[in-house]
């Protein structure tokens, strides 16, 4: 029977990494979902998230954020890190740095790709973001960045598709 | 530094629970629609999600999009939301509403806006229904990213309609794409 909530694939890192990588996403879902508990390794990470191995500054993002001190808001634009997760990061202590970002319509040809994410780490933020990327291709492969360090041994990283009937 | 590179189709899927379920799905067609409506949806549900991608709305960020449930139109909706524009965040509520807003359209004519909308517990008829929703567009340089949760007190009784409704009859445009799903409790 077809389930419409489908994991495509998950990884829990046995080594530090500093880039995961999920390719040859096939094109028959509606959305993609991909869940990140994540723990930095050697400092502080920024991780953010690239499509299609794009590394051209063909991203831009929105986000608002808490902090515990205030409420911010700020974007990029032409940027080729997609960072739509605010003030919030992976440091290399046990509170994790969670992420749920969510690539709607992602194997549509005809728009650009929009992408929504709620991130927290409660050392640090709690955020919304959205984040654009300018290409109409089809997204195949989604890769999460570690960014200034890498990701810890033991960070998951879990890609399921959303299949509208 | 290690790269690690996963091919999906190598791993498998899950088996099918049936927990997650696909109710309804639409896109627009030539010309655009005004409103979505999905009728006799079963009781067999414990949530529901609503997951829309409008490609391009051109369209004065004044017009809502929203739910109505139940056919219902009356002044029954509250909202309470957290808006964020690139600069500065911002915190708003409203009462006396005909519709559930979860988002608004853009005047990007080239940027997609996406939107998620949960609809919670909406078999149970001892309490009213709510919605939190994740919405937002982003056109490099500009922007919106919101979280909206409204209040449905119209009635308790269970949800079997839910209209998808733009705020003055704006056009959703050709290509924009509906979804319904359903959530099933243990």
């Amino acid at each position: 029977m077809t389930s419409t909530y489908e994991k495509i694939a998950s990884t829990t890192l046995g080594s530090t990494a500093s880039t995961v990588t999920f390719s040859s996403i096939p094109a028959t879902y509606t959305d993609l979902v991909l869940i990140s508990n994540v723990k930095a390794s050697g400092g502080n990470c920024y991780p953010y998230i690239r499509l299609n191995s794009d590394t051209g500054t063909n991203y831009s993002y929105t986000y608002m954020s808490g902090t515990g001190s205030s409420a911010l808001s700020g974007r990029a634009s032409n940027t080729a890190v997609n960072f739509m997760y605010g003030y919030s990061y992976a440091t290399t202590a046990n509170a994790n740095f969670n992420s749920l970002i969510q690539v709607m319509n992602y194997a549509n040809t005809t728009t650009n790709k929009t992408m929504l994410s709620r991130s927290n780490n409660a050392e640090n933020s709690t955020d919304s973001g959205v984040g654009l990327w300018r290409n109409t291709a089809a997204v195949n492969t989604v890769t999460m960045v570690g960014n200034s360090n890498d990701f810890a041994s033991g960070s998951t990283f879990t890609l399921y598709g959303i299949k509208a009937e | 530094m290690l790269n690690t590179i996963f091919g999906s189709l190598s791993e498998g899927v899950a088996p099918s629970t049936n927990s997650y379920e696909s109710i309804a799905s639409s896109v627009a067609g030539a010309g655009g629609v005004t409103s979505v409506t999905w009728s006799g949806i079963s009781s067999t549900y414990t949530h529901l999600q609503v997951r829309i991608m409008v490609p391009n709305s051109n369209s004065s960020s004044d017009n809502n999009i929203a739910l109505r449930f139940n056919n219902d139109s009356t002044s029954v909706y509250t909202l309470h939301q957290l808006s964020a524009d690139g600069a500065t965040v911002a915190s708003g509520a409203l009462t006396g509403l005909s519709f559930a807003r979860v988002g608004h359209f853009s005047s990007s004519s080239t940027q997609p806006l996406v939107l998620v909308t949960d609809i919670l517990d909406v078999n149970n008829t001892n309490k009213y229904k709510t919605t939190k929703s994740l919405f937002g567009f982003d056109t490099n340089g500009g922007g919106a990213i919101q979280l909206v949760s409204s209040l449905y007190s119209g009635s308790t009784s269970a949800i079997n309609r839910v209209d998808v409704i733009s705020a003055n009859s704006v056009t959703f445009p050709q290509y924009t794409s509906f979804a319904l799903y359903g959530i099933k409790g243990a």
